[in-house]
């Protein structure tokens, strides 16, 4: 059983913009979460910079005993972090997904503001639409990338 | 060597015909529609003190288009004379306009059961909306505004003056709410309805 614990979504200065649980076993304290963004945020700019190989866009991944920490980060410096069991499959796809949920109902709300907090009631209805499918998902593509379906499918 | 086949810009975009299969029905991008509908909103909500004022400006907005829109349709269509009917508009709208916006017809199109002079058209998932969550503070802001506005530009222009509002309608049977254009004619209208009637009935 693959199970995702929780989304977070950093703005590019650093602050925590959304977070959402899925497990409730794994419900992190509201300022354990804040502090966890800004040290992400951080730490990823620092890799980018020390790392050795040319063009890295920072940390990807985080591989602890009881968790994976997986990092998307779009071209506008968002970036999309899932906590995850681990070793849990697809999860770039699964981040992409939410990625392009993101672009649909955050940025296409007129109600939104840029780099604000995200309080959408249909992202958040997506976000766990998209969760609850995941294990279809492995389903569906067992091994290969998932390529992203058209909006809406 | 082949002849060049004209293409469909070859002909002029009034004398092009309605498009009766799907496929061919030229579409613009939704999320590129979806960006400029929601900077429409933003544009509003800076210049209107209230809800029911950024409303009025999506109304006045939509106006505009459905004055042309059926000017187009009904070049398209090469209809010749025009429907003095309430129901044949109505039904133009809701079978010819509708999917020419968002590819498919409207879900229903009703009369209240209370006023003669009322009539309905639902979409249950109002394309218009489908991104947008709206909050606590806006809460009876309806997205559907525009097409209310087109609606009435529509029926204005072809004579027939209504007063035209969106509604959002809660279904038991679905989480979304049902987008209800509500069109209240002038008593212009019902008089002449009225007249067409008693003509019918000889």
């Amino acid at each position: 059983m693959s199970l995702i614990y929780s989304l977070y979504v950093i703005n590019k200065s650093g602050g925590l913009i959304y977070s959402r649980d899925f497990e409730p076993s794994a419900k992190l304290d509201l300022n354990d979460t804040l502090r966890l963004a800004s040290i992400w945020h951080s730490l990823h700019a620092i890799a980018s910079q020390l790392s050795p190989a040319p063009g890295c866009g920072g940390i990807e991944l985080l591989q602890a005993e009881s968790f994976d920490l997986h990092c998307l980060q779009a071209p506008t410096g968002t970036k999309f972090l899932l906590m995850v069991e681990p070793q849990c499959p697809q999860v770039t796809a699964l981040l992409g997904r939410i990625y392009e949920l993101y672009s649909d109902f955050v940025m296409k709300n007129p109600f939104y503001e840029v780099e604000q907090v995200i309080k959408c009631e249909l992202f958040d209805e997506a976000v766990d639409l998209a969760v609850k499918r995941y294990p279809l998902m492995l389903l569906a593509a067992p091994q290969q990338a998932l390529v992203l379906g058209p909006l809406g499918a | 060597m082949s002849r060049a086949v004209p293409s469909k810009h070859a002909l002029n975009i009034i004398d092009r015909p309605i498009a009766r299969n799907k496929l061919d029905i030229p579409t613009v991008s939704l999320s590129a529609f979806a960006y400029l509908f929601s900077e429409l909103i933003s544009y509003a909500m800076d210049r209107a003190a209230s809800i029911t004022e950024l409303e009025d400006r999506l109304d006045r907005v939509g106006y505009d288009v459905g004055c042309r829109m059926l000017e187009l349709l009904s070049y398209r269509e090469k209809a010749t004379r025009r429907k003095p009917e309430i129901l044949d508009m109505l039904k133009h709208i809701h079978s010819a306009a509708w999917p020419y916006m968002f590819g498919k017809t409207a879900d229903d199109l009703q009369q209240a059961n209370a006023a003669d002079d009322e009539y309905m058209i639902s979409d249950n998932d109002l394309l218009l909306g489908r991104f947008i969550s709206i909050p606590k503070s806006y809460s009876s802001f309806v997205p559907g505004s525009l097409v209310a506005g087109i609606v009435r530009g529509m029926l204005d222009s072809a004579g027939f003056p209504a007063r035209v509002s969106a509604h959002f309608v809660e279904q038991p049977s679905s989480s979304k709410p049902t987008t209800t254009i509500l069109i209240k004619f002038d008593a212009s209208v019902m008089q002449r309805q009225a007249a067409l009637d008693a003509a019918k009935r000889g």
